[in-house]
């Protein structure tokens, strides 16, 4: 393993921000993986950290593949992630709206340039991404459609579902987006977890990306085949909204099948006690993501079903 | 008349209610079905336009005589953030002006979004007042995509600002309330000016001048007005950043919106604990400096400025 420095920024309060970058092997750029651009993304980074201890241990037993290198960056925001606020400390900017970068840029563009420079002319790409939406997914792979990456090396990650998602006008600043238009195969995992780690779904995001390694001939090791991926269309997602405020509870969870007519959730009033509302599932499917904060908003996607 | 144009229950005991305070008047003219809006209050950091809003309302609720058609006054597109001095939508950490033209059956965000350009919509004039954020000071200006330039540029023109900053298109803008509310055929001003988080009353005062000669030249009022200023249109004249190549504390040598010379001395960034210099900032180009940092504190690539350039005998 290689540790080097992708790029650094000075502070005038704190040591420099130095971006760092796992290396496992040597050769073409095969698969970049990449973390926390947010600075609550802490299962985003814990998923990368565990991948790196998966690789050394591989590295160790001789099981890279020759010809290839693999880089890790588990952390680019960690001055954000240090004092517990989501976007960059001094402007409150996202990194992940700022690429593909500008070097003569504001700080944040800077920074996007720089790790992008650093993160360029791999054959694939990975970003552990989070939602903006509070709620429980079930671990996917998601590919934003630009027409340069093929659907079906999303079925490598062997993770039940895959989404193709057509890009909205506030996507083509992400680094997926970019990654994909300079020629990088690009794909975005998602667990259930953002500002809390989730030891479970994190080994089933190490597990995908590992398994995607080896389906590419960059590792050598034994894994469970996984599943036999679906490509989803965002299309079957049926979207639930809760029709009024209050305090949320919730009777199924995510992987949930279930049944059109099935008693979703109840909506209870927060001072009186009253059930004001249940939702029911107006269709039959799989539970895919739930929203997972006690108060709710009228109006707040509560649940997001797979239609079967 | 006060009427909310969009609401969503929150949790416990309580709405978020976006209000629009409507005046209509009571003279008789051609301009009778014309209808003005001034929204502002997007980004819950930026405070100019409460002012601009309620000089605006007041002077029209005095004079109902004097105008002929509707002045629709949204104050606070955000009022949540407003309230509690956030850039976003609180508990969301979302850019309001980032999920336009929005959609009835998305979440709350966007279903309000979408409750807000549906009332605009058909508007002969929107102004959309925004006053920078809490890092930067804007000289007051419109600002306008290119692809409506050509439509836009005479309404600028009335508007008492000092300067239209045609601006290229950008995919990501195309989420903006200003966006989508002219694609889709209603006229929309992007107006900058002040600082977040203050009132700069001298600037306000201009703009609601500028406000009321927009009504006059649109027929629908009839009292007096100011002279307007003639801004400077950027056109084919560059603008030119002036990005930090040191993090530090800026402290500024010039005054905003003067003439500069290529190479004059725009400020210094100091390290705060030696007092050492580490940039001496100059002008990369001739002309009227419209943006200046306001926030001292800087990290490499902050911008310290924009120079309207293209005039080297400034």
């Amino acid at each position: 393993m290689r540790k080097t420095v992708i790029y650094s920024i000075q502070s005038p309060y704190r040591k420099p921000l130095e971006i760092t970058g796992f290396r496992f092997g040597q050769g073409e750029k095969a698969l970049c993986v990449v973390g926390a651009m947010r600075g609550n993304e802490v299962q985003q980074m814990y998923v990368c950290a565990q991948l790196v201890n998966r690789l050394k241990e591989l590295e160790r037993e001789g099981c890279i593949a020759e010809g290839n290198e693999i880089m890790i960056i588990p952390c680019v925001n960690y001055y954000s992630m240090n004092i517990g606020k989501r976007f960059w400390t001094m402007d409150n900017t996202d990194i992940n709206r700022m690429f593909p970068g500008y070097d003569l840029g504001e700080t944040t563009q800077r920074i996007a340039d720089g790790l992008f420079k650093g993160i360029q002319g791999y054959k694939y790409g990975v970003q552990l991404a989070s939602f903006y939406q509070q709620g429980d997914f079930l671990p996917h792979v998601k590919l934003m459609e630009t027409g340069f990456t093929d659907h079906t090396d999303m079925l490598d990650f062997g993770l039940p579902y895959a989404f193709v998602r057509e890009p909205r006008p506030y996507d083509t600043t992400t680094l997926n987006y970019n990654w994909q238009i300079w020629g990088t195969k690009a794909f975005s995992l998602y667990t259930n977890a953002t500002d809390d780690f989730d030891e479970r779904s994190a080994r089933v995001a190490v597990d995908a990306i590992l398994r995607f390694c080896v389906k590419k001939g960059l590792i050598r090791t034994k894994l469970t085949g996984g599943y036999v991926t679906e490509i989803i269309d965002e299309e079957r997602l049926v979207q639930i909204h809760s029709s009024c405020a209050g305090i949320c509870r919730s009777r199924v969870r995510t992987g949930d099948e279930i049944r059109s007519g099935d008693l979703l959730c109840e909506i209870i009033d927060p001072l009186e006690g009253d059930i004001i509302s249940k939702i029911y599932s107006p269709v039959n499917g799989i539970v895919f993501f739930r929203y997972n904060r006690p108060l709710e908003f009228e109006k707040s996607v509560l649940y997001k079903i797979i239609k079967i | 008349m006060m009427t909310v144009i969009a609401s969503a229950g929150l949790a416990v005991n309580e709405r978020v209610e976006i209000r629009r305070n409507r005046i209509k008047g009571s003279a008789k003219g051609t301009a009778e079905k014309k209808r003005v809006c001034i929204v502002t209050g997007t980004h819950g950091d930026e405070l100019e336009g409460q002012y601009v809003c309620a000089e605006t309302a007041r002077i029209l609720s005095e004079n109902l005589d004097k105008l002929c058609g509707t002045v629709d006054i949204y104050p606070a597109l955000n009022p949540l953030g407003m309230d509690s001095i956030t850039r976003g939508i609180p508990l969301f950490d979302l850019d309001m002006n980032r999920i336009f033209p929005g959609t009835a059956d998305g979440t709350m965000a966007e279903a309000l979004a979408a409750d807000i350009i549906k009332d605009i919509s058909g508007a002969d004039i929107c102004i959309d007042i925004h006053s920078s954020n809490i890092y930067l000071k804007e000289i007051p200006q419109i600002r306008i995509n290119e692809i409506s330039a050509e439509e836009l540029v005479p309404y600028a023109k009335m508007l008492n600002c000092d300067f239209i900053w045609i601006h290229s298109s950008a995919t990501v803008l195309e989420s903006t309330l200003a966006y989508s509310l002219n694609v889709t055929g209603t006229k929309t001003l992007v107006v900058e000016m002040g600082v977040g988080m203050r009132i700069t009353s001298e600037y306000c005062r201009q703009l609601t001048a500028g406000i009321f000669n927009l009504l006059k030249n649109l027929g629908m009022w009839t009292g007096d007005t100011e002279e307007v200023r003639e801004p400077i249109v950027s056109g084919e004249r560059a603008v030119d950043f002036v990005n930090s190549g040191a993090d530090g504390i800026f402290v500024p040598c010039v005054e905003h919106w003067v003439d500069i010379k290529k190479g004059e001395h725009i400020g210094d960034v100091i390290d705060p604990a030696t007092g050492k210099l580490s940039e001496y900032v100059t002008a990369p180009c001739s002309g009227k400096i419209f943006t200046l940092r306001e926030y001292p504190i800087v990290y490499g690539g902050s911008l310290i400025a924009r120079i309207l350039g293209g005039d080297d005998n400034a």
